[in-house]
């Protein structure tokens, strides 16, 4: 049935004559998904290591409380007199450090790079159903960027109400200098965002739906697909809320309605608005917010469940049940925003809705971490850098997770709700982890993307250290939230009561440090294989999905002759025959697009 | 402009570290195919072994972190549905570090187990309904007992019952500070809107309205051991969010709507004071001050003072501003008497209004006078 809908995109590319645009059409303004993809993920790169920068610096400030640094004097300017780090810059860059690692990072980084790698890639496809609509969306995106980066120079500062930019704090200047043209840029920046990643998404699921190659059925899908499939509409379900959000709140800055704002005294004045209500932004804002904690974390989901089935040689357990937890962690994620305003004003028995809601989604979620663990059992397992990276999000999955259990109870929420303990969890269960699941993609699918391997020596360091430094750093902070410490603090220092906090502080600070440093390993390894790596063969992991069937040198339309039909699902490894040898001898996988073997069954998945 | 020139230089250095590795690559041959950098046996091996001692390491991080800062987390309750809470929440610790126990060791024990070897065989196992089904059963259970002991506490707290005769106070915010005003001898509190706001009127209390006469504003918070206290709550500006760490109470205050909490405190600030955890605490935060002053006075600065001894306290949380960090009241537990005794003390709202016009009188009176004078 999928292959219906199969029309070569472009006719001509698989040709024998390779169409060679100029440098401007093939690498810059390309309609070619991969480019594309490299594109995202060099932009997310880049601003992956501003936004960590950022938090060794406010890291620095917790544990060193105003200390003077040169390191601050030189990138922070006036915002550090006497390298000293000002309070407005402290909360500046908590806020931008959120933007930039939860949107431009975590979301364009994973979904962006990986849906436009994989999914023609994966389910045979020559390329995206829309190349322009793809190129568009990557340059919405770059623009949104360079909107956001130039908010860093104004002279009144970056957007600094937190990355939630509750108003009123975000809509008045006279609140905080950050709420001025910083924050016109912050929205400006996202609506562009929510555009861009808006023409992507809906790219993504016309390409799943319509694209597949003959044979591929949506339950011969490999889970990255699944996963990027199901993000896709889970964007477009809930971006357009936060522009709502956006919009109105403009509004209420620029052309004075009063949406969320009413009774206000500020600056000695009384300000006209009248009427609004602050908790329909957070309604609206965590409407976005809380699916888009999964839009981060299911594209890394699937990720892991690709590189630990390859690399255990051995099936997905319940490759059903993933799809399923999948589908319920998707539709559950629409209705769980509740759970980050238990003690936000609302009626308290909505709070018990949202805790059971909540409290639901940790059955798919428990669901997947014990199929990821009985993947692994009794395998053959390939400890690639890829592989250790997943076998690295299943722990900090299940240790952030856990944590979810105290926060997403209405009760217990009071005491620890914006304490240290929840930067921990979330830290943990969706920045590390997605972290973890984007480098495992790049160790992965670094071959296909470049042709070349990364260096595994280097990939071994960069993974130990980066796991023992996240712990390190997130860990201890559950016990300085339990302490009782709010988050967004400046200083901890300003009463006694918290100064035995602050040798935690240290030692969080320190695996910081250390941490950020070691992925200057990865980053000299993954510039330094693109240009010297290893030549790849086509097929270096022994993987079974469509991707590796194209040749080592990309081309325009992936495949030179006809695309492959696909006879099986994606997981056909170590399969054996009732005589106990594999069902192609000698070989222990068997690609998707090799025909069932004499006297082979169908396992019925 | 510094900033600039540095992100220019180190611009301009990649690019020459990337051309320079461009020419360092057309002098060698990298077109001879390998697969070295696929993990060979030996590194399976080593890789494998690692995740156990990671494993291992693992657990005993986390037993350093219960054992050295788990002193730190917040004493046992000082309030009455504290206690609840504090029971929830050890049994949900209880439950989230058994299956973390359980499933990091599964994990990193596999991941050492089933090291890969050539000629191994890895077993074909796609599925199995009855495992499944334990355990995703497993979960639902264990989440259906913490949903409702959760959900029973959750609408204990949040049920406030008018009929226990609560002290009823407003928690007036503003950046970066807090007010406290009683509802005074009639317990109702006056209207109040920001519209109000004039002079020493700084809470925008409606002076027409005859309940607000005897309350009584305040810059620390007083409460009678024992007594129901219901916090009505108030924001003049942008949100903030009043958190009683001790007390596990926490409401955020919303400009344009009053929001509120109640609970009963049960431990005064005096016997709080008396209990090990807070004298071993103070003691502590004494020490690491006196070594800090040490080091302040070597650099000829002015030492810290000493800890005296533990208060409650309020705190802002929820990001409100520059000082946000600051933002804080005291708070004090006490006997009715002692409780009284401070109430007695207090200005009510009318005496300090009237002191206030009276002042301001005297002002211009003063004014006049002088004006006269320079005439």
């Amino acid at each position: 049935m999928s292959a219906v809908g199969q029309v070569p995109v472009n006719e001509h590319a698989h040709d024998d004559h390779h169409h060679e645009g100029n440098f401007f059409t093939k690498y810059i303004f390309s309609m070619d998904h991969k480019v594309i993809a490299k594109q995202y993920l060099f932009t997310a790169l880049f601003m992956g290591i501003i936004g960590i920068a950022m938090s060794i610096f406010f890291r620095m400030q917790l544990a060193w409380p105003a200390e003077s640094f040169k390191i601050f004097e030189i990138f922070l300017g006036k915002w550090a007199p006497d390298g000293v780090m000002s309070q407005e810059i402290y909360l500046a860059l908590v806020t931008i450090h959120g933007t930039i690692m939860v949107f431009f990072v975590l979301t364009q980084g994973l979904s962006g790079t990986f849906s436009n790698l994989l999914i023609p890639l994966q389910i045979g496809a020559r390329d995206m159903a829309s190349g322009f609509m793809n190129m568009l969306s990557y340059w919405l995106f770059f623009l949104s960027c360079i909107i956001m980066l130039s908010s860093l120079f104004i002279e009144s500062g970056p957007a600094s109400a937190g990355w939630t930019i509750y108003p009123p704090l975000s809509a008045l200047p006279q609140a905080i200098g950050g709420s001025g043209l910083g924050m016109t840029l912050w929205l400006i920046s996202m609506a562009i965002f929510i555009a861009s990643s808006l023409l992507g998404s809906l790219n993504y699921i016309v390409t799943v739906i319509n694209l597949r190659t003959k044979g591929m059925s949506m339950t011969r899908l490999p889970l990255t697909i699944w996963a990027l499939f199901v993000t896709a509409i889970i964007g477009v379900v809930s971006f357009p809320v936060l522009l709502s959000a956006a919009l109105m709140l403009i509004m209420d800055r620029s052309f004075g309605t009063s949406f969320f704002l009413s009774d206000i005294y500020i600056g000695g004045e009384v300000l006209h608005y009248q009427g609004g209500s602050p908790i329909l932004f957070e309604h609206l804002f965590w409407f976005l917010g809380h699916p888009e904690v999964y839009i981060v974390i299911l594209p890394a989901m699937g990720i892991a469940s690709e590189i630990l089935a390859t690399n255990s040689r051995k099936p997905i357990f319940g490759y059903r049940a993933m799809i399923a937890s999948i589908l319920g962690i998707a539709f559950l994620s629409t209705i769980v925003w509740g759970h980050h305003m238990f003690v936000s004003g609302m009626n308290p028995f909505l709070g018990s809705v949202f805790t059971f809601t909540t409290l639901l989604i940790a059955i798919p979620s428990a669901v997947k971490a014990f199929n990821w663990i009985t993947t692994i059992w009794k395998g053959n397992l390939q400890m690639n850098p890829s592989m250790l990276f997943s076998i690295g999000f299943v722990s900090t999955f299940i240790t952030g997770g856990l944590t979810g259990i105290v926060l997403g109870d209405s009760t217990l929420d009071i005491n620890v709700h914006d304490t240290y303990f929840v930067v921990a969890h979330f830290h943990l269960v969706m920045g590390i982890s997605a972290l973890y699941g984007m480098f495992a993609g790049i160790y992965h699918w670094f071959p296909k993307m470049f042709g070349r391997m990364m260096n595994k020596n280097l990939g071994y360091i960069h993974f130990w250290i980066t796991i023992i430094g996240a712990y390190g750093v997130f860990f201890p902070m559950h016990f300085v939230g339990m302490a009782g410490l709010p988050r967004r603090y400046y200083d901890n220092t300003a009463f006694p009561y918290f100064d035995d906090l602050l040798e935690v502080n240290v030692l969080i600070t320190v695996f910081a440090i250390v941490t950020a440093l070691v992925q200057l390993v990865f980053l000299y390894n993954f510039i330094h294989s693109i240009v010297a790596g290893k030549k790849a063969t086509a097929n270096p992991w022994n993987s079974n999905s469509l991707e590796w069937t194209t040749p080592v040198e990309p081309i325009h339309g992936n495949w030179p002759g006809e695309i492959p039909h696909v006879y099986r699902w994606a997981y056909d490894y170590s399969k054996t025959n009732e005589n106990g040898e594999y069902v192609i001898a000698g070989q222990d996988f068997a690609p998707q697009n090799v025909p069932l073997q004499k006297g082979e069954e169908e396992l019925n998945h | 402009m510094t900033v600039f020139l540095i992100i220019i230089v180190v611009a301009l250095f990649a690019i020459t570290i990337w051309q320079l590795s461009r020419i360092f690559q057309l002098s060698r041959n990298t077109n001879s195919i390998d697969s070295s950098e696929i993990a060979s046996d030996k590194d399976n091996r080593t890789q494998g072994n690692l995740m156990l001692a990671f494993g291992i390491a693992f657990y005993l991080f986390m037993l350093y972190n219960f054992w050295n800062f788990s002193d730190r987390a917040l004493p046992a309750a000082s309030s009455e549905h504290g206690a609840d809470y504090d029971n929830l929440l050890l049994i949900t610790m209880a439950v989230i570090m058994f299956v973390q126990v359980i499933t990091q060791g599964l994990l990193h024990y596999f991941a050492f187990k089933y090291k890969g070897k050539k000629g191994q065989k890895a077993l074909f196992f796609a599925d199995n309904d009855k495992l499944e089904f334990v355990w995703t059963i497993i979960p639902v259970i264990v989440l259906a007992g913490l949903i409702i002991y959760g959900l029973f506490t959750w609408s204990d707290i949040m049920d406030v019952d008018e009929e226990d005769d609560p002290i009823v106070i407003e928690l007036y915010a503003k950046q970066f500070s807090w007010q406290a005003r009683y509802a005074g001898q009639d317990n109702v509190l006056g209207k109040a809107n920001v519209r109000f706001i004039e002079g020493a009127n700084t809470m925008g209390v409606d002076e027409s309205d005859p309940y607000a006469m005897d309350d009584v504003i305040t810059a620390e918070i007083h409460l009678p051991v024992n007594r129901p206290v219901l916090f009505k709550m108030r924001s003049q500006d942008v949100l903030h969010s009043a958190y009683f760490p001790h007390f596990r109470a926490q409401m955020n205050v919303v400009p344009g709507m009053i929001t509120q909490f109640s609970f009963t405190p049960t431990v005064t600030t005096d016997e709080i004071n008396e209990t090990e955890y807070m004298r071993d605490k103070v003691a502590y935060i004494n020490e690491i001050r006196r070594e800090k002053s040490a080091e302040l006075a070597a650099l000829g600065e002015e030492p810290l003072s000493d800890y005296d001894q533990f208060e409650y306290y309020l705190l802002c949380n929820k990001i409100c501003g520059v000082a946000h960090y600051n933002m804080q009241m005291k708070v004090v537990v006490e006997t009715e008497e002692e409780f009284n005794t401070w109430m007695a003390e207090q200005k009510k709202y009318s005496e300090t209004m009237e002191a206030a016009t009276a002042g301001r009188q005297v002002e211009k009176n003063s004014g006049s006078e002088l004006a006269q004078v320079e005439n």
